[in-house]
């Protein structure tokens, strides 16, 4: 063991210095920013160590928790540190039109491995914004546990605001987002109806009413990380979460968690180029590869789906109805659009709600 | 030897005197400048920012020049020439991809314009600018029913003032009607979270003193090796990292967390409690980790009394406990508000703790700038939030200054 561990450390002395010295002679180094944790791993493997393999230059990457502050500070301070980011696509509205963000010039995007053209591979939805490529389709949705939840089983959002019928706590994400779309959802409204619904204030107040009626029976969390463990031993029997992250604990910790995909948020997540950034052409030059046909076929590692057509030949076919891109019919798309508009203003009457 | 000293000895002795001078300020330079740039620039930036917000001057300044007057008349729409005046600098907006900027701030005063002026933007990024003047703002008014609200135009008014006090009277559950009346808003959400915060931290505060006034007093008197060994374990959760101690509580108080067990099986209860996100789970774990703050500058003035004072109390006749109240409390009382001082001061904007066991009631003032520093990106109306805090403390001070006195602490 000992020499093993040993040989490991040569090797990765070596590599490291050889990185080092390639770097330091002819390649670029590039700072990208995602979510970490298993997604980020997930991106580093199937997309950041292979285009380092590939061109020689060398990526660094590092982790933020989503929104635009950070964005936007760097940016309006002219001091501009990441390069390539992550960026989900309810913030990708606000970031582009703010300038925060360059336009990406789509027509430069490479076929798919199996020739399609790239506007024809990718899904609308994925180039929709002209600053951004899409590279994954995740969702929020929730779940619930096998060993506490008792013998009947919920199968749709309205479940989730049945106390009667399936009593203990749920675990929900402290902000407006998803939860008042569920909250109409479970009253009842139909699914193309509920962002129109919610413009107005008779629509806000039925969400904070229908969430109210459950209020008691709320865990409020903060992060998604806190979703899976909530479930395990938090005391809540069934939880919002981001669906890779229940995934993650069903496939590799072998936790009795069941995943409802009725009324399920899905959205996408983009690669962008940082506006203002003095490696334009290198960064692009990775959005290219790493929305690649085989790089995004390695997201279905942890649940999430790839955005383009062709990448589904590389996928373990029996993961595929467990993706979010298989359940589309049976959820909603979060509107970015919508949340630009009412996210500060429901934000200050949530929290009102809150308090009372 | 003269009786005087000479005009020149004079000079020399104040050229001296400056000198020394100047070496000492010399040597208070690095502070200073870290204190100006590490605290009171940003600071005074921060209250800049809270009144001060040229971005939609800036963006719309024809508009904004055309429409004075008009602001006067609530229930119209600005002339046609506001409108098409309006519609140039959008379309030229939108050339240079700026829209979504001016977006922004017009929907902080009128929520759902974000939408509206950027799909009205890039419908006019592809217009002929004759056809806009010549339509005379029409292609404005049909391009979307809410560009008829005259609420709009006043928000699109108001959001260009360069100085400002909206942040502040939002910031207070206030607003400016369109008449320029202070009312009260429909959202009332700040006053009641600095009440919480207030009323939170000043329990924290009570809490801490009651758990270090005996514990201090004890290890005061205690052999000076034994209060060394037991002031390590004040000092060690002290030293111990923040998050360390903010996520033991969270395995404490969890639902099957140690102390919902333990209660179990004791055979206390038979449904387990709900401990933790309370404003108990809140109090309860600053508490404990403010507890160093009250506990030190307490210990060390203690240390410092002569106990023959109170041993003077009790000879010349006096009972225990007046002798206690009358002649030792008073004589802690520097160490006392110093502990105080500093508890209060900490626990009304802190953020971590509150915002991982806090839970919905556990929340504080610092969580909802934090809101709007990291989600809504309204920095201005944080930055409003955040001076009122500090006033805040600053009157308190000044009461607390004026009640018991600020010359009376003493952290050792």
């Amino acid at each position: 063991m000992k020499t093993r561990v040993s040989s490991t450390l040569l090797v990765a002395s070596l590599f490291s210095a050889t990185t080092l010295f390639s770097a330091a002679t002819h390649a670029d180094s590039l700072t990208a920013v995602s979510f970490g944790g298993a997604y980020g791993a997930t991106q580093q493997k199937h997309m950041l160590d292979p285009f380092m393999e590939a061109t020689g230059h060398e990526i660094l990457f590092e982790n933020y928790s989503g929104g635009i502050a950070e964005l936007k500070a760097q940016v309006e301070s002219g001091n501009i540190l990441w390069d390539v980011i992550d960026v989900e696509v309810i913030d990708l509205e606000r970031a582009c039109s703010e300038g925060l963000l360059e336009p990406f010039p789509m027509d430069t995007l490479p076929p798919g491995d199996d020739g399609t053209p790239a506007m024809e591979d990718f899904s609308e939805e994925a180039l929709a914004n002209e600053c951004g490529v899409g590279n994954i389709v995740w969702t929020v949705l929730f779940a619930y546990n096998n060993d506490t939840i008792g013998s009947g089983k919920p199968m749709t959002v309205a479940d989730l605001f049945d106390t009667e019928m399936f009593p203990g706590k749920r675990a929900l994400r402290k902000r407006p987002q998803v939860n008042m779309e569920w909250a109409l959802l479970a009253d009842g409204v139909a699914k193309d109806e509920v962002y129109a619904l919610l413009e107005t204030d008779e629509g806000q107040q039925r969400a904070l009413d229908k969430l109210a009626s459950i209020k008691d029976d709320i865990i409020w969390f903060d992060s998604w990380s806190q979703a899976p463990q909530l479930l395990n031993d938090g005391g809540a029997v069934m939880v919002q979460s981001a669906n890779g992250r229940i995934f993650d604990a069903i496939q590799s910790e072998g936790k009795p968690f069941e995943m409802v995909w009725d009324g399920h948020l899905y959205d996408l997540d983009v690669w962008a180029v940082v506006k203002g950034t003095k490696k334009k052409a290198l960064a692009e030059e990775f959005i290219r590869f790493a929305t690649g046909s085989k790089p995004l076929s390695g997201m279905p590692d942890i649940a999430y789906g790839p955005t383009r057509q062709s990448s589904y030949a590389y996928v373990d076919p029996e993961i595929i109805p467990k993706l979010p891109s298989s359940h589309l019919d049976e959820g909603l798309k979060a509107s970015g659009v919508f949340w630009a508009d009412y996210g500060e203003s429901l934000g200050e009457k949530f929290n009102e709600w809150l308090l009372e | 030897m003269p009786a005087h000293l000479s005009i020149k000895e004079i000079a020399d002795s104040q050229a001296q005197l400056r000198r020394k001078k100047l070496v000492l300020f010399a040597f208070t330079l690095p502070l200073l400048l870290f204190v100006m740039l590490a605290f009171v620039a940003p600071i005074a930036t921060m209250l800049y920012r809270s009144v001060y917000h040229p971005t939609v001057a800036q963006l719309i300044p024809q508009t904004l020049k055309q429409m004075q007057g008009w602001e006067t008349q609530p229930d119209t729409l600005p002339d046609s020439d506001s409108l098409v005046t309006f519609a140039l600098e959008l379309k030229s907006l939108a050339g240079e991809r700026r829209s979504g900027k001016l977006a922004e701030e017009i929907n902080r005063v009128f929520p759902g314009a974000s939408s509206l002026i950027k799909s009205t933007a890039r419908k006019l990024k592809h217009l002929d600018e004759q056809e806009i003047i010549a339509s005379q703002g029409t292609i404005l008014l049909d391009s979307h029913k809410k560009w008829h609200n005259p609420a709009l135009w006043h928000a699109i008014a108001s959001a260009g003032e360069v100085w400002t006090s909206r942040y502040y009277l939002t910031a207070l559950d206030l607003q400016l009607s369109p008449e320029g009346a202070i009312e009260s808003r429909d959202t009332r959400i700040y006053l009641k979270l600095y009440w919480k915060s207030l009323r939170i931290a000043l329990l924290i505060t009570l809490l801490t003193a009651v758990l270090a006034f005996p514990l201090s007093y004890f290890l005061a008197n205690a052999s000076s090796a034994k209060a060394n060994t037991l002031l390590v374990f004040v000092l060690l959760p002290f030293w111990t990292s923040l998050l360390v101690r903010t996520t033991s509580w969270i395995a404490l108080l969890q639902t099957n967390g140690v102390v919902n067990s333990t209660l179990k099986v004791l055979g206390i209860i038979d449904q387990p409690l709900e401990l933790l996100y309370t404003e108990f789970a809140t109090v309860i774990s600053m508490t404990h980790i403010l507890l160093p703050f009250m506990v030190l500058p307490l210990y060390s003035v203690m240390k410092n009394i002569d106990p023959s004072y109170f041993r003077a109390a009790l000879s010349l006749g006096a009972k225990p406990l007046p002798a206690f109240a009358k002649i030792y409390f008073p004589m802690t009382l520097p160490g006392l508000s110093a502990g105080a001082l500093l508890v209060f001061i900490i626990s009304i904007g802190y953020y971590i703790t509150p915002a991982l066991v806090g839970g919905t009631d556990g929340q504080m003032i610092s969580n909802i700038i934090a809101f709007h520093m990291q989600s809504s990106n309204n920095w201005e109306l944080a930055a409003a939030l955040g001076s009122l805090l500090l006033v805040l403390i600053l009157a308190l001070y000044w009461l607390y200054d004026r009640m018991v006195g600020v010359n009376n602490i003493k952290l050792g």
